[in-house]
Formats: structure tokens, sequence, C-alpha cells
């Protein structure tokens, strides 16, 4: 290249060689495919709930909407009423069940709302003990805290069903809530206390010495301070007890069952509407996928139990 | 500064402009109420059953049948009834085979992925955020819905390999042949977790200080030596930690595999999990399926040591 002055800003954005311009486009493309592989499944499912029911397991597939098919909303709307595509709930057993998904949807909101709210709060007061108190044995303690989350469910799975069905917990939310509780809570513990860990204590003995109880400096100083933390743990909690499926499954009788183990138990009836199943789906796994785009800062910390901070 | 502060915390003074509530609470019993709450419950909930389980693996019992009698004390006979029946170790065999190849190709196509977005660039964040979806979803959902791309003959990937890529003339039978099976299942673990090994390698590539590449380049080093003598022994632990998540995840994996196969077919996907399931929730041994528990959890237990203590030998060397 001969030698031009170049002006200082487009030295910024300095001309790329042939060589340079290959790599980029080779970057962009392995960029596009990994995305285009990692996206489909979602992406299919999406097309999917959009499709009639003749349109759905048709081949070719179609993949566009509005350009290879005309989309239609009647799953979604299947989703929320009683209304089917075929006419009404007579047609078929799984007709009839899929309609139940709103009470299965209300059972996950209370089940996973109720569990998580009361795992961060209790959680987030122990977190602040272990970060805050001199406590015998602490490190003991949080290690036998984190030891619960590499137990394989199935083996408590057996002796927590003979104590529900002794303890008279299986029908209902509450034995189910309570076990999600203390599923959350050893994940609260950890990554409360990592946050707490964070802002310095000397707010709250500052607080202190002008006279506040040390409870009063929790509630004035130091919770405003970990709020943020609390909602993003909070989600992560909400999403675990949501996506549960082994125990739900096993302890709750059909009724106060959540979506998992209730779709599931649908799907094996054999005829499925698979629009339907695409679009009752995407509605429940819906709530999840802006969740993880909220918490999108807090994705590491929270996928290793805050074992890794950023 | 001394004078102020004993000012402010003399008692007649703050009175006046402050009562502290609960300031009879200690510190010490502060401690004991916040921590009780979370204590019982895991004692409860999660110890309390793990006791009884393990009393259980001594016993001879079913939910169905002996509910009137209760357990029967056998001593070590369901151990070693279990450590001399060879279907076990096909079990263990089985978990292997999805585990050690699910959690490599997470490894590999994570740790690639991460090096190839190890860059900045115009929506890199949104790309991001989009391509960790997968693992925060729920596996039966996931799962079921890729059952529906595995129908052998109106499924979309069939769809793929038959008829627009003609890579077989019959397709693939995804969930019913016994060779396959185990692959699919992999195929869909691997979907949803590679992102989570992509996250923890990225965040090891952006920990290695930028200057230390800048010194390699005065020194003239090769990209291979740059990579082998900074980067990985930075990433290393990083590596490892989401090495032992994920080891510890798929080796107690249920939800997937139960809604992809339910351990079929002929039991080629039948995982340690699904086989506990099977034993005490199907044919009711509730004794022996609690000492295969405690078999699967002595072997977890053991694993996750010795990763642990690899991990630490890791960061020894690095300081």
């Amino acid at each position: 290249m001969s030698k031009v002055e170049i002006p200082p800003i487009a030295s910024r954005t300095p001309r790329r060689t042939a060589a340079e311009l290959f790599k980029e486009g080779l970057f962009w493309l392995a960029i596009l495919i990994a995305f285009m592989v990692m996206m489909f499944p979602l992406y299919w499912m999406l097309v999917t709930s959009f499709k009639e029911r003749s349109e759905v397991t048709l081949l070719p597939p179609t993949f566009v909407p509005f350009v290879d098919f005309k989309p239609t909303g009647i799953n979604y709307l299947a989703v929320f009423t009683r209304v089917s595509e075929l006419g009404n709930t007579v047609g078929g057993n799984n007709q009839a069940t899929l309609s139940e998904f709103p009470e299965h949807l209300f059972n996950s909101f209370v089940i996973a709302g109720g569990s998580t709210i009361l795992s961060v709060i209790l959680g987030t007061l122990a977190a602040y003990a272990f970060s805050r108190f001199r406590i015998a044995g602490e490190g003991d303690l949080l290690f036998f805290i984190l030891s619960t989350r590499m137990l394989p469910p199935i083996v408590v799975l057996i002796p927590i069903f003979l104590m529900f069905t002794w303890a008279n917990l299986r029908e209902g939310y509450l034995g189910i809530t309570l076990l999600y509780i203390t599923t959350g809570l050893p994940f609260v513990v950890w990554m409360m206390k990592g946050f707490f860990d964070e802002i310095p204590r000397e707010y709250e003995e500052a607080a202190m010495t002008d006279g506040y109880s040390r409870l009063e400096a929790i509630w004035k100083i130091v919770l405003p301070e970990a709020l943020p933390a609390m909602l993003a743990t909070a989600v992560f909690v909400l999403i675990t007890s949501w996506n549960e499926f082994v125990f739900v499954q096993l302890l709750n009788p059909s009724r106060g069952t959540t979506v998992p183990p209730f779709l599931l138990a649908i799907v094996g009836y054999g005829q499925i509407e698979w629009g339907r199943m695409a679009a009752t789906s995407v509605v429940f796994l819906l709530p999840v996928v802006i969740f993880t785009f909220l918490v999108r800062n807090h994705l590491l910390r929270g996928v290793t139990f805050g074992a890794v901070r950023r | 500064m001394r004078e102020t502060t004993t000012a402010q915390s003399e008692p007649a003074n703050t009175a006046t402009i402050l009562r502290p509530r609960f300031g009879w609470l200690s510190d010490a019993w502060l401690a004991r109420i916040f921590l009780t709450p979370t204590m019982v419950l895991l004692l409860l909930i999660a110890i309390f059953p793990l006791i009884w389980s393990l009393y259980l693996s001594f016993t001879t019992y079913s939910v169905i049948k002996d509910a009137d009698s209760g357990p029967v004390w056998v001593g070590l006979a369901n151990y070693a009834k279990l450590l001399a029946d060879p279907n076990i170790w096909g079990r263990f065999t089985i978990t292997g085979a999805f585990v050690v190849p699910a959690v490599a190709i997470e490894l590999v196509l994570g740790f690639g992925l991460a090096l190839l977005l190890n860059r900045n660039f115009a929506g890199r964040g949104l790309l991001l955020t989009a391509m960790l979806t997968p693992m925060m979803l729920c596996p039966v959902v996931v799962a079921l819905f890729w059952r529906f791309m595995f129908r052998a003959d109106t499924g979309v990937l069939n769809w793929f390999i038959r008829d627009l890529f003609h890579w077989s003339e019959k397709g693939v039978f995804w969930l019913t042949d016994v060779k396959i099976a185990m692959w699919s299942i992999i195929m869909v673990d691997v979907w949803m977790w590679t992102p989570f090994m992509m996250l923890i390698t990225l965040a090891g590539l952006q920990a290695v200080p930028k200057y230390l590449y800048e010194a390699a380049e005065v020194d003239r080093a090769s990209t291979w030596f740059k990579f082998r003598q900074i980067t990985l022994p930075i990433i290393a632990p990083l590596i490892l930690v989401g090495l032992i998540f994920r080891l510890i995840d798929s080796y107690r994996l249920f939800d997937t595999v139960y809604a992809l196969t339910g351990g079929g077919p002929a039991r080629a996907t039948q995982v340690l999990s699904v086989y506990i399931y099977q034993v005490a929730f199907r044919d009711f041994n509730t004794g022996l399926g609690s000492a295969l528990g405690y078999i699967m959890l002595i072997v977890i237990i053991a694993l996750a040591n010795l990763l642990i203590r690899l991990l630490n030998g890791l960061k020894a060397d690095h300081e």
C-alpha cells in the first residue's frame, strides 16, 4: 500500500486487507451458524405454535410464517379457553385434559411463587448471619448447606415420599412448597452471603454508632443495598421451582400438580395436537425467557451457585 | 475524631434523637434467630430423609406390600445383592456412556463458542443472552418438544436428514433405535448445557489481563505459546468448576431421560436415576432402591472430592 496520510478519525477503522475481510466474514458465518443451530428448536416451537393442525405434521415442513403458511392464533386461544380446533372437548381424551392447563399453570404460580418468596427471605437472614456474625463452625455449616445441593434428588425421594405420605402433606400446596423452600435455601444462602460480603460492614456499623439497633440498621441500611441481589437470587429460585419435575410428579396427585408433570402425562396419551402443545409450552416457557433476560448479568454467578463471580 | 465518636454514642445524647428499637436483641440472639429456620428446614427435609434412607437401605420394605408391617432389618443383604448383580454395573456403564460424551462435547463446543465470542461486536450482549436461554428452560418441556422433532416419520430432523440432505433413506430412529437413543439424549443435553460451558469459559477468557498478552507480543511469542502459557493456566480452574457442575448434574440427570425415552428402548438408556426410580416406585422395592441410592451417593461424593482436590491443586499451582 502506498503511503497516504490517514486522518485521525479514519485510523480507528483501518482499511482492511482481503485476508482480514475473509477472516471477518468467516467469523460472522461461524456466529450465524452457531446461532441458527442453537436457536432452531426454540424457533421451531414458536413456529409450530402458530400452525393449524393440518399444517403441523405436513411434509415438507413449512418454516416461515406468512411466506410458507398462514399463521393462526387458535392454539393460543385454546390454551386459555376450552376451545379446540376440533370443535369441542369430546373429540379425544387428550382434548379434555389439555384444557386443564390453566389450573396447573395456577398451581405452578402459587407453588413456585410462594416457595421463592419464603426461600429468599429465610435464606437471606441466614446469609446475613453467616456474613456478619461470628458463628461456631461456620465453614462446616456452610459446606453442609452446600452439600445438600450435590445430592441426587432420587436418593432423598424415597424417604421424602414416605414422610409426606405419613404427614399427609402430599395433598395441596403446603408439602411441595416446603420442599421447594428447602431446595432453594442452600442456593439463597450461598448467593446472598457472597453479596453481603461485598457490602462493606462499615455501613451498618456507622449506622449503629449513630444509635440504630442492629435490626434497624439491617432494615434501613443493608436491605435497600441488598435488594437488587435478592431479586436476582429470587429469579433463579423461581426458575428452579418452576422447572422442577421429579418431586412434584411423585408427591402431588394429579389435581394439585404443576405444569411439567401435567404436560408429560398429556403427551403420554398418544394422539397429540402438537400445535396446541407447542403453544402451551411457549406460554409456560415465556416467563423464564423474560426472567433470563432480566438477570443476564448475574447468570454466571447464578448457575454456579455463587462460586464464580464476575 | 475520637471526641466525635464518644459524643455520638453517649446514651443521654442519642436517646433524645433516636431510641433504637429492638436494641435489647444481642447479636448472638439475632444470629440464632436468623439461622434457625434455615437449619430446621434443612435438617427436616434434607438431612433427616437421608438418614431414613440409610436405615431403609438395611431393610426389606415395600411401600405397597409392607405398609402395615413396616421395614424388616436385613443388614447388608441389599448391598451384597446389588454389588453382586452385574445389572447394576451395567447401569453404571450406561450412565458413564451418557455422562462422559455429553460433558466432553459440551466442553469442546462451549470452549469453541467462547473463543469465537471473546471479542466485542454490536449486539453481542443480546446474542449471548439468547444463546444462554436453553439452560434455563424446563427440562421436561424441552424434552417433550425434542420428542416432537425426533419423530421418525414427520419429525423435522428426519426431514432434514432424509429429504433435504439425503444422508439416509429411511431417516434415523432417534428414540427407538437401541444404538442411537443414547446419542439423542446426549444431543438434547448438549443443546441445553453447551451454553453453560461457553459462559464459564468466556468469563475465564475475559479475566485474563491484557498486559500479559502485550508482554508476550513484545517477546514475539507464538499464538500457541500465548494460549498454552497465559490463557490456559488462568481459565483452567474456572473450566474445572464448570466440569464439576456438569459432571454432578449429568450423573444425577433424571428429567430429560425420563421424558425422552423413559429408559428405553430395551433399557438402553436406563441411567442410574431412572433405574432407581424404576426399582423404588414401579417395582416398589423401597429398601433395595435406597441401598442403590446410597451406592450412587457414595460414588458421586468420591468423584466430587477428587475433582475438588484437583481444583485446589490447580489453584495452588497458579498462585
